[in-house]
């Protein structure tokens, strides 16, 4: 059979088991993907890192020192300074609170948005599923990164002068990214629906008269959680690339406020003397997304059905 | 095939379509008035504004402006540049090429590591090279483009110096000499797009080609005594590309997106770092135009997607 192989190479294949529950059962799975298991401690580290890190390494991320610009890293400065003699730790950690927010909410809205959309689609069927599997289709062939771009340029100062200029740009840039990033998560809820509304299970629930919003709720939609988990996962490390991106590009978040991406923007043109600035928030930024990556390959093996070995 | 091509070419239009219409909702969605410094000037009296306005059809009802600016576009009268002062498809077709040769060469780099590492990796599943292979995608894709370009210029420019990080337009050399600064140039923004790709591109082939393996053709291939080298060419790889298609049309956004970060970090004179620059100069025309020229070229590469999909898999362009 095509599908007797898992779809990682990194995964061992099961042993033979004994009864438990569907959690457990993932869990189970989840262990065998080592590499995956190292990244998920990893991850939980760094968002340690981020939480209570600025707590501990309580140096104010504005503080400008001229007498120690640009140095590499020393005992006083781990990762060195920039070249307003800012401390880079203290950045990276900062930075890392906005990425890694920006990454979850972004994530959030995709998975909301394309949950609804893909239940509304696989529930009708006929038109409206037609209707809504184009809408997909376009989305997938908007060019991301340039309407990222333009709709930020247009609405940033709009939106700012409501909520002010942190608010408003985290919002903007959530609804954004998330607004580009749920059309995955919509295929696969509808694929998902269109099997599982035609099981007995579902026959049987709809037999005991149960209403079809608690038919989608309570019967559907938890089976169909597996695939969405991962793609959530996934999505996750896309959001955090994206927000860098802009940011890379000096388009984000206002400069005062240093993500990874906006750190990354101010050191580029200093890197034959501070490469230390550069380093730093970039390997932060790759271990995360590689972090998440392999959670997400590990979560597939542990909670994609079709797998089951 | 014929018949495909053409009924694939009238699914292209309502995509276009579509783009238009979500690029010119935005566009009129955003908050600011272009009259905006008229209105507070006192020396222009109100009835001459409203005229002005009226000539320009700024209060028509938006589904009326939608269609005279789409007329005006497929015209091809897509206004001038407020910065450079030349129209903006002259602006564009000065900068496309490059972006054009950039993204080009940078496809064929991954499809030069993707295709036979991908395709070895997965006959030869969970061992060491598969292994290796699979860890090194992963690293590959959770690379962004942006810091492989950082620590490739900071590798091959700055420490080594065996490559120039920025890339000039007029170069000086002529014959030969000319080809090889222009290699020289090009090869560190083309692979940074080209792994990138090539990473993500690995792991569609090599799932891709598991999943064909074990079907029942590729058993009678062997049965028949091909050698093992025809078997995977042949029979598997051929049908094993069908699904890769389909995904790495789907890449293309992302593949443009990478485009714009790496002409910006190697200064390449392309289309995407025309539209960073005409952002940070509130340049609004050229920069409806180049998210427009981009939406195009996506669903033009979707379209040759297609065309690739009727070549594999004749089934296809019969239905």
């Amino acid at each position: 059979m095509a599908g007797s192989i898992p779809a990682s190479a990194t995964a061992s294949p099961a042993a033979p088991r004994k009864r438990v529950t569907p959690w457990q059962e993932a869990w189970r799975r989840f262990r065998k993907h080592r590499l995956a298991v190292v990244s998920a401690v990893i991850l939980a580290l760094l968002i340690l890192a981020v939480l209570i890190g600025p707590l501990i390494w309580a140096v104010p991320i504005d503080e400008i020192d001229f007498t120690a610009r640009l140095q590499g890293p020393s005992w006083e400065h781990p990762l060195g300074t920039d070249d307003l003699g800012q401390d880079i730790l203290a950045r990276v950690l900062y930075g890392g609170r906005i990425s890694l927010a920006v990454g979850f909410a972004a994530m959030a809205v995709a998975v909301v948005v394309g949950t609804f959309v893909g239940a509304v689609a696989g529930m009708a069927g006929g038109r409206l599923d037609a209707a809504l599997m184009w809408l997909t289709d376009l989305f997938l062939s908007l060019p991301e990164l340039p309407l990222l771009l333009l709709i930020i340029y247009l609405f940033r100062d709009a939106l700012t002068g409501i909520v002010g200029p942190e608010m408003g740009v985290f919002i903007l840039i959530v609804t954004v990214i998330g607004g580009f990033r749920w059309m995955p998560v919509a295929r696969l809820v509808r694929a998902q629906f269109f099997s599982l509304r035609e099981k007995e299970f579902v026959e049987a629930a709809r037999a005991l008269g149960a209403s079809r919003p608690r038919l989608v709720l309570r019967h559907i939609l938890p089976n169909a959680l597996g695939p969405v988990i991962v793609a959530a996962t996934i999505d996750v490390a896309a959001a955090i690339i994206a927000e860098s991106t802009l940011s890379f590009l000096g388009l984000g978040f206002p400069p005062d406020i240093p993500t990874w991406g906006r750190i990354l923007f101010d050191a580029k043109d200093n890197l034959d003397f501070a490469p230390h600035w550069a380093i730093f928030p970039g390997l932060a930024i790759f271990l995360t997304v590689l972090s998440i990556n392999f959670v997400g390959d590990g979560l597939r093996d542990a909670l994609d059905p079709r797998r089951v070995k | 095939m014929t018949q495909y091509l053409i009924r694939r070419l009238l699914i292209a239009i309502p995509s276009l379509l579509g783009i238009s219409v979500v690029l010119f909702t935005v566009l009129a969605l955003a908050p600011g008035d272009p009259f905006e410094e008229l209105a507070t000037n006192p020396a222009i009296p109100p009835e001459v504004r409203a005229n002005l306005r009226a000539s320009l059809g700024i209060d028509d009802p938006i589904w009326q402006r939608y269609f005279s600016w789409l007329f005006a576009m497929l015209r091809g009268e897509w206004g001038y540049s407020f910065v450079s002062r030349i129209n903006v498809d002259q602006l564009i077709l000065q900068r496309l090429p490059v972006t054009l040769v950039v993204i080009g060469a940078s496809q064929v780099v991954a499809l030069a590591i993707a295709l036979p590492v991908g395709v070895y990796a997965a006959t030869r599943p969970y061992s060491v090279f598969d292994q290796i292979a699979n860890t090194l995608a992963f690293v590959g894709f959770s690379l962004p483009t942006f810091f492989t370009g950082l620590l490739f210029i900071l590798l091959f420019s700055i420490y080594l110096d065996w490559l120039p990080f920025v890339y000039r337009t007029e170069l000086s050399e002529t014959g030969w000499r000319w080809w090889w600064e222009q290699l020289r140039q090009s090869i560190m923004p083309v692979m940074v797009l080209g792994l990138f790709q090539g990473a993500a591109w690995t792991r569609f082939v090599r799932s891709a080609v598991l999943d064909v393996i074990r079907l029942d053709h590729v058993t009678t291939a062997r049965a028949k005594g091909l050698p093992e080298s025809r078997v995977t060419l042949r029979h598997v790889v051929r049908n094993a590309l069908i699904p890769v298609v389909t995904l790495v049309a789907l890449q293309m956004p992302i593949v443009f997106g990478g485009a714009i970060v790496t002409e910006q970090i190697f200064r390449v004179p392309g289309v995407g770092s025309l539209l960073i620059s005409a952002i940070l100069a509130n340049d609004t025309p050229v920069i409806m135009a180049v998210t427009f020229v981009f939406a195009g070229l996506v669903i033009f590469f979707n379209l040759l997607a297609d065309i690739l999909y009727g070549w594999l898999d004749p089934r296809i362009s019969y239905r």
